[in-house]
């Protein structure tokens, strides 16, 4: 896709050695391009119109006319830019100042949020902190067990009050389960939730009822990497619904260009936290901007 | 798609909306080349006629003539459900059942996916909800030969259809690739796969073309489950399937429940991918 980008821009960019100056219809073409490589790696087409205007504004500059090779320094361009919206610096876990942390977790079905939990507990646990997962989704069947299971392996506890599957109200686990941590001394609670679409209003109460419930310190957002256009939807029904600190983006091991990432920064404006990237508790890392950049545009 | 001429802003919106739809860039562009010919040719001029003339172009896309309907019928048949992490299989293998058992079929679930943490529990409760046969292996067990058993009690009961659950797996994968071919080679020592239905996420985006290509190759899917289709995704990474894999969409997830499966009717799959937001 690189080169396919690269190529493409050389071609627009052939004409402009000697000529010094890009004309409008080169910019165009130029943006015309990014378009599609962006729409191609699944940024949302509102994002991209957003962020293409902003490129077009630098292509027009000297950096780019004067370049030896302007394609490259199109493309150099295209990147810094994305790696702008993507955050620049990452940002680390908020930890209360008052323990317990509290870290509840939000997401579309099948999303990767259990698996999530389990991470984060692994990584907390292995940071020196005495973290509690929390089995709040009662709905899906076995997310209380597989919770459970993960838990077993990351060697932290889990509070599972009720059995699931449709047994249990998740916003009063959610509620006591503060209780119990700071009973049994627990530094961090994670919550796991049900999976939910954004437009299933009673579903969005609930998670809303489970935040006001344990006042969480952070709110994150797990969202596939191979998600497509939707993301913006749904991005935005999570913002507005439950309220948003941070984004993970899951399954990053896959060969999904991961435009989304760019769309969720766009809409939420929360920064990308961690990557996951495999099935397994260790599968996990913080996010790196500039490595999602190049990722996007097929580097 | 409010507008009376025809100009730049009508195509674009059209565009847009394929593009919106996760259609995809490609193929948004061939079915738009197509369109505008067309338009030419009938001397279209208001957007009206042009959606419904989109929604014609879309449909001929998906094929209307095919056959649509699950391959039930051997004794016992047997379905294998495959895709990614996440997409839905073990819900769809649940729905599927409940489908069969109203139609008075026997069926037996196979839990395939030894690997993810709960997944046999989860299949076991499905089975348990609409009344099928669960057979399962312990967690990390080979899942080529725990299918292979699910098949064998099959045809030694004399159920009429087995259902195997296949761990999620992502199609660059390469070993876990290998290991769902060989779950498939290992089943048909004892008789043909009658579907191998892969399970696609309707929110997925342009990925799900290579999703299909490699489980395509790999284990020769015979159909789309396409899940998830009750949220805002419009799932249009389908038609792209359809036509450069021809891989029919077969059957769609509308929710978590038991009930929310139903067949894949291209006219209706197009009202929804360019009504409303076109
Ligand atoms: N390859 C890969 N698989 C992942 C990753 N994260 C989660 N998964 C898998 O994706 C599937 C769904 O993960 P879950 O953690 O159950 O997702 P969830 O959001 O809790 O799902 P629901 O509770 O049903 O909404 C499982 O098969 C996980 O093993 C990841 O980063 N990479
Ligand atoms: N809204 C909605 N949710 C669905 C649908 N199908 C499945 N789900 C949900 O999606 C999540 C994942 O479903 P599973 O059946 O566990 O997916 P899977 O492909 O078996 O997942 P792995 O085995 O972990 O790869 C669960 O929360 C399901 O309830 C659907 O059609 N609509
Ligand atoms: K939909
Ligand atoms: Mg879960
Ligand atoms: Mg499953």
């Amino acid at each position: 896709m690189f080169d396919t980008l690269s190529d493409r821009l050389n071609g627009i960019f052939t004409k402009l050695r000697g000529k010094g100056r890009l004309t409008d219809a080169d910019i165009d073409a130029t943006a015309r391009e990014i378009r599609l490589a962006l729409l191609e790696a699944d940024v949302a087409l509102p994002v991209v119109r957003a962020f293409i205007a902003r490129i077009k504004e630098r292509a027009r500059g000297s950096e780019v006319s004067q370049a030896l090779n302007p394609a490259q320094q199109v493309i150099k361009i295209v990147h810094e830019e994305l790696v702008n919206v993507l955050g620049g610096d990452t940002r680390r876990l908020q930890l209360a100042k008052q323990p317990p942390t509290v870290i509840m977790l939000a997401g579309l079905q099948g999303s990767g949020k259990t698996t999530l939990a389990g991470k984060l507990a692994r990584f907390l646990a292995g940071q020196g902190h005495q973290p509690l997962l929390v089995a709040a989704d009662l709905q899906r069947p076995n997310a209380v067990t597989q919770l459970q299971v993960l838990g077993e392996r990351a060697g932290v506890e889990v509070y599972a009050p009720e059995p699931g599957n449709g047994v249990g109200d998740p916003v009063d686990v959610a509620r006591a389960s503060i209780d119990h941590a700071k009973r049994v001394a627990r530094d961090v609670v994670i919550v796991d939730t049900a999976g939910r679409l954004g437009i299933d209003q009673e579903m969005m109460a609930q998670a809303a009822n489970i935040r006001d419930a344990v006042d969480p310190d952070e709110v994150l957002f797990v969202i596939d990497a191979m998600v497509g256009q939707d993301a913006v939807n749904t991005a935005e029904a999570f913002r507005d619904g439950v309220g948003i600190t941070g984004v993970v983006l899951s399954k990053l091991d896959g060969d999904a260009r991961g435009g989304a990432a760019l769309s969720v920064r766009e809409v939420t404006g929360q920064p990308i936290l961690f990557a996951s990237t495999g099935e397994k508790l260790e599968d996990f890392d913080i996010f790196h901007p500039d490595r999602m950049a190049s990722r996007i545009l097929g580097m | 798609l409010g507008r009376d001429r025809l100009d730049e802003d009508a195509w674009e919106e059209i565009e847009d909306s394929l593009i919106g739809a996760d259609v995809g860039v490609e193929a948004t562009r061939q079915i738009v080349d197509r369109l505008r010919e067309r338009t030419r040719v009938l001397g279209t001029r208001n957007p009206t006629e042009l959606r419904a003339l989109l929604a014609a172009e879309l449909v001929e896309a998906l094929d209307p003539t095919l056959d649509r309907s699950l391959k039930v019928g051997g004794k016992p048949s047997v379905l294998l459900v495959v895709g990614v992490n996440g997409s839905g299989k073990t819900t769809t293998c649940g729905k599927i059942a409940r489908v069969l058992i109203a139609d008075g079929h026997s069926v037996l679930l196979g839990a395939a996916d030894t690997f993810r943490a709960a997944a046999s529990e989860q299949l076991a409760t499905w089975a348990g909800r609409v009344g099928a046969e669960v057979v399962r292996g312990p967690e990390g067990a080979d899942p080529a030969s725990v299918a292979f058993d699910a098949v064998k009690k099959g045809v030694d009961t004399g159920v009429d259809t087995v259902l195997v659950d296949t761990a999620g797996r992502l199609q660059n994968k390469v070993g876990l690739m290998d290991e769902l071919g060989k779950v498939k080679r290992v089943v048909e020592k004892q008789g043909p796969v009658d579907e191998t239905l892969l399970v696609l996420d309707a929110t997925t985006g342009q990925n799900g073309l290579e999703q299909a290509r490699v489980f395509m190759e790999v284990v020769d899917v015979t159909g789309v489950v396409l899940t998830k289709l009750d949220g805002t995704a419009k799932g249009g990474i389908v038609i792209a399937v359809q036509r450069k894999l021809g891989i029919p969409v077969k059957l769609v997830g509308l929710g978590e429940g038991p009930d929310d499966l139903a067949p894949f009717e291209p006219a209706a799959f197009v009202d929804a991918l360019v009504g409303t937001d076109a």
